[in-house]
This record gives structure tokens, sequence and C-alpha cells, in this order.
């Protein structure tokens, strides 16, 4: 048995003392300070010249209602239709092949690079410039009875969106190690099955926080599509304020179910998130 | 046997300005164990990444089971083969990474079941089963529904080689396979591709373990510079090697 070395003394014993609880005094200074700001802003809009009988009547209009669903509708057809662009552009631009990859590389410069709202005016005033459209030989049509605003919406919209969403895809990409790739390759797989089996959805869980973010901010971007006469919630809310000029009512109106639906998404995209976590640390049994 | 089955003629490689082979031959027979060593950058990885052909030769040839990889001669020039192509002879090499490179996403099953069932088209059922038994060969039979983060690095390692036969391969190429990891999870490697080795598998492996070279390799290759400087027996090269550069070598390792 070896002896216990003698240790310096000159240190008091402190092994059974607990530690004070701290007083966070800073926290109840702020709160208290932030509740006196609500306090005022919510004194104000009581005040204010606010009708907020118009808001709860109107809030479940059916026009307002309608609105809403179709503003639904239009985000997530538009962002189904961005993803499924934003996948292909991102595998066009990560090719080896050089066409490939500068078709992509314009597309997603030139509709990120224009105002989004110039787009949707410039696909819903298209028969302007091709008064009729179609395939030769097969099939055509008037444009003006083709681009209709929801068609003019959806197109504007999606195609605007997969310039956006292929940087995102391309980035989770990007993102999953090179020897994933090789792995695949070394059990025969070919490029474009390696990239559906084992890298894009190893690359989905890297991209859905971002596309979450973007899917909020397609939600809102339908707004824009009033300019071109789409009858979404901010449309219709507008059409009514015309009528009867309570305008703030229904921006608040309109604006409540922006964030319902938000704060709607949120707890979706963590299911979501989940789901492609698999093999990672989060879930153990 | 009348023809090696990785016949390596005159085959080059550059990075840039860096010359990664430099006018490497080998012959590789069947059921033979064959032992890559030199230092980092002397080309030994290289030449294992150009047999199944992660990395393109500059010039020269490989034959692998009669068949030349990658290119096809006609005409008096060589044309490149289809990607579907050298997919294809890319099934009779099976690869063990440094850093095992186990699909995150799927299980230890699932890892070797992917290739089967996705690229040889066999059902799910025969593919399972297969996996199962090779599972139990490299003595994870428990491990099947876990994922590689839940496995220890010598788990992921022996996965990943079950992964590799999984794909019926006649060469197994192994590229540091133990390299990245911890030194007590080494052995239980060591100990799969012993078994391996037994078995008969022709195997060609790039390996800093002297000690695993003297025991299992029929022939030791080593390289320096991109080009090999002396092979032979094991016992040759790694008991009295007749070049300077090799002693060298040998001497600053153990």
């Amino acid at each position: 048995m070896r002896a216990a070395p003698t240790l310096a003394g000159g240190f008091p014993d402190i092994s059974e003392m607990t530690v004070a609880r701290q007083v966070h005094w800073q926290r109840w200074l702020a709160a208290a300070a932030i509740l006196v700001v609500l306090a005022a802003i919510g004194r104000a809009f009581v005040n204010g010249q606010i009708e907020w009988t118009y808001v709860s009547r109107f809030l479940t209009a059916k026009v307002i209602l309608e609105g809403i669903t179709n503003t639904m509708v239009m985000a997530v057809l538009a962002m189904a239709l961005g993803i499924v662009l934003g996948v292909v552009v991102a595998i066009m631009r990560l090719s080896s092949n050089p066409v490939l990859a500068s078709v992509a590389a314009g597309y997603t410069w030139l509709f990120r690079g224009t105002p989004l709202i110039l787009q949707l005016l410039l696909w819903f005033n298209l028969a302007l410039v091709f008064p009729t459209i179609g395939i030769p030989g097969l099939w055509s049509a008037r444009a003006v009875d083709v681009m209709t605003p929801f068609l003019s919406a959806l197109l504007g919209l999606g195609i605007n969106q997969g310039a956006y969403t292929s940087e995102v895809m391309r980035a989770g990409m990007l993102s999953v190690d090179v020897g994933q790739y090789e792995a695949a390759q070394a059990i025969g797989m070919g490029r474009l099955r390696a990239l559906r089996r084992i890298i894009l959805p190893q690359a989905m869980r890297v991209v859905i926080p971002p596309l979450g973010n973007e899917f909020i901010g397609m939600v809102k971007a339908t707004s824009l599509a009033s300019v071109i006469q789409y009858p979404e919630v901010l449309h219709n809310a507008e059409n009514i304020y015309y009528a009867n000029s309570r305008v703030i009512e229904l921006l608040i109106v309109a604006g409540s179910w922006y964030l319902l639906v938000v704060s709607i998404l949120t707890p979706l995209q963590m299911l979501l998130e989940r789901r492609f976590a698999r093999g990672t640390l989060q879930i153990t049994r | 046997m009348t023809q090696p089955l990785v016949a390596i003629r005159s085959v080059s490689k550059n990075f840039g300005e860096f010359q990664a082979l430099n006018h490497v031959s080998l012959d590789v027979w069947a059921g033979e164990v064959l032992c890559l060593i030199g230092a980092s950058g002397s080309g030994k990885t290289t030449l294992l990444r150009c047999i199944n052909q992660l990395t393109q030769v500059d010039s020269g040839g490989i034959w692998l089971d009669g068949e030349l990889l990658g290119v096809r001669e006609e005409g008096g020039r060589l044309h490149r083969l289809t990607e579907r192509h050298i997919a294809r002879q890319r099934l009779k090499t099976g690869m063990v990474f440094q850093r095992f490179n186990l699909f995150p996403h799927r299980t230890a099953l699932e890892n070797i079941t992917e290739g089967p069932v996705q690229v040889q088209r066999r059902s799910r059922e025969d593919a399972r089963e297969e996996a199962m038994e090779l599972l139990a060969r490299v003595g994870l039979a428990a491990k099947a529904d876990a994922y590689p983060s839940q496995l220890s690095g010598g788990q992921q390692q022996r996965v990943a080689i079950a992964r590799a036969l999984a794909m019926k391969p006649m060469l197994m190429l192994f590229d540091e396979p133990t390299s990245a990891l911890d030194p007590e999870l080494v052995g239980e490697v060591l100990t799969v591709m012993k078994e391996l080795a037994r078995s008969g598998m022709t195997m060609m492996v790039v390996t800093h373990e002297l000690g695993f070279a003297r025991e299992v390799a029929d022939t030791v290759v080593y390289m320096d510079h991109g080009a090999i400087v002396e092979s032979g027996p094991a016992a040759e090269v790694l008991g009295k090697p007749r070049e300077v550069r090799t002693q060298s070598f040998l001497s600053a390792v153990i």
C-alpha cells in the first residue's frame, strides 16, 4: 500500500456548502420595462380609432376564409414547384456537363436578379408578347385565356422559388461528405442512384430548416399575387375595405391569419426534421 | 493459374504537378494477400483507388479478371467506357475505406443490403438473410438494427467490410482500414481481415500494421514516390529488405 501524499494546508473545507440562489434583478427590471411599453401600446390601440367589432366580424367572413384557403393552396403548389425545380437545377449545377451547369447558373441569375412582383406582372401580361401560345401543330390557345391569375401566380412564385431553393439544395448536397459518394460508387451505384439513395436523404436533414424558412416566406409572398388579381387573403381584405373603408380592421384580420398559419407551420417543420434525423445521435433507443 | 487476377501495367497518375504514380506495374494472383506499405504520399492509396476506378489513370492500364478497366481499345486508340459500364466493372471489387463511409441514415443491416437490393436487384429477403450471415461472420449479428452513429469505430469498419463482401467481389481492397481507429479497436478489425484471408479471398491492403503484414500477407510491396521500390514474399521484404530505402523506412516505423 502506498501512503497518501500530504496536501498543503491553508485551504478551507467548502465541500459541504451549497451554492446560494442568485437574484437576477436585471431580469425583473427588463420585464417591468417591457410591461410598461406593452401597456402603453395596448392602451393606444384601445383608445385608437379601431372598431374591434369589425375585426371579429370579418375574421371568419366567407370571403376572408376563401382568401386564406387560396393563399395556402398557392403557397403549397408554388413551393412544390419550387422544390422540384430547385432539386433539378441543383443537380444540373453540380453536374460535370458544362452546358447543364451554365444553364442552371443562368436560371438562378435571372430569377434571383429581378423583383418577384415584376416577374408576376410579366407572366400575367404574357399575352402582350405572345397573343397565342401552344405547341405548333398540336394545340394552341389565346394567351389571355391561359394566363389566368392562378396560373400566372403559380408560375411566377414557383419559378422564382426554384431559383432560391436550388441554392439551398446545392448547399445541402455539398454538405454531404464526398466519402459517401465514393462508398455509393464502390457498391456499383451510378451517379443518379447515388444522389437519390445516399446523397439527397442526407442533404434533406440540412436543408429542412432553410426550406421551412423559405416556405414561411412563400406564404407571405403570395400576397404579392394580389397585384395580378389572384383572390388570396390580402386581395380579398383589400376588396372589402375599398367598400367599407375599415382599412386597419381588415389588415388586422389578414395579418392574424398569416400569423396563425405560420404558427402552425413551425411545429410541422419540427416533425419533418425528426423524420429525416434518422441515424443521427438525436434518436437513441 | 495462367493469368493474374489483377495485372497493372505501367500506370501513371498525376495530380497537377504531383506525380502520384510513376509507371507502376504489378501482378496480383487469385487468392493472394498483398500488403502495400510506404510513407504517406507514396502512391499506395492512389494505386488502390485506380483499381476500383474512384481515380482514373492518366496512362497505362489495369486488367482485372482479364478485362481492361475504364477504357476500351479500338483502332489503336483508347475510348472511355460509359459510366454504366464502369459501375459494372466496379462490382468485381469491394472497397473498405479508412473513414468507413457507412451510410449514416441506414442501419447496419440496411447498409449491407443497399447494394444487393438496389444495384444487383436481388430480392429483399435474400439480401437480408445473407446480410445477417455476413454480420454474424464479422461478429455483429446483435447490431443489425443499430445506426452507424451508435457503433464504435471498430464495429463500423466491420460493417463496412460486410457491406463490401455482400456484393460478392473477386477482389477486396482495403485502404488503411485501421488508421482511423483507437488502438484498442484495431485488433477486432484485423481479426476479421485475417479470417477473410484464410477463406481464400484475394486482398490488397494498404496498411501501416506491419505485424498484420508479416502474419497474413503473401506478398509485401514497398512504395516510395509513386513507384514500387521492392516487392516479394512478406518474410523477405520485411525481414531482410534488399533496398536501402526499404530498410530505412522499416527502421523508422519499428
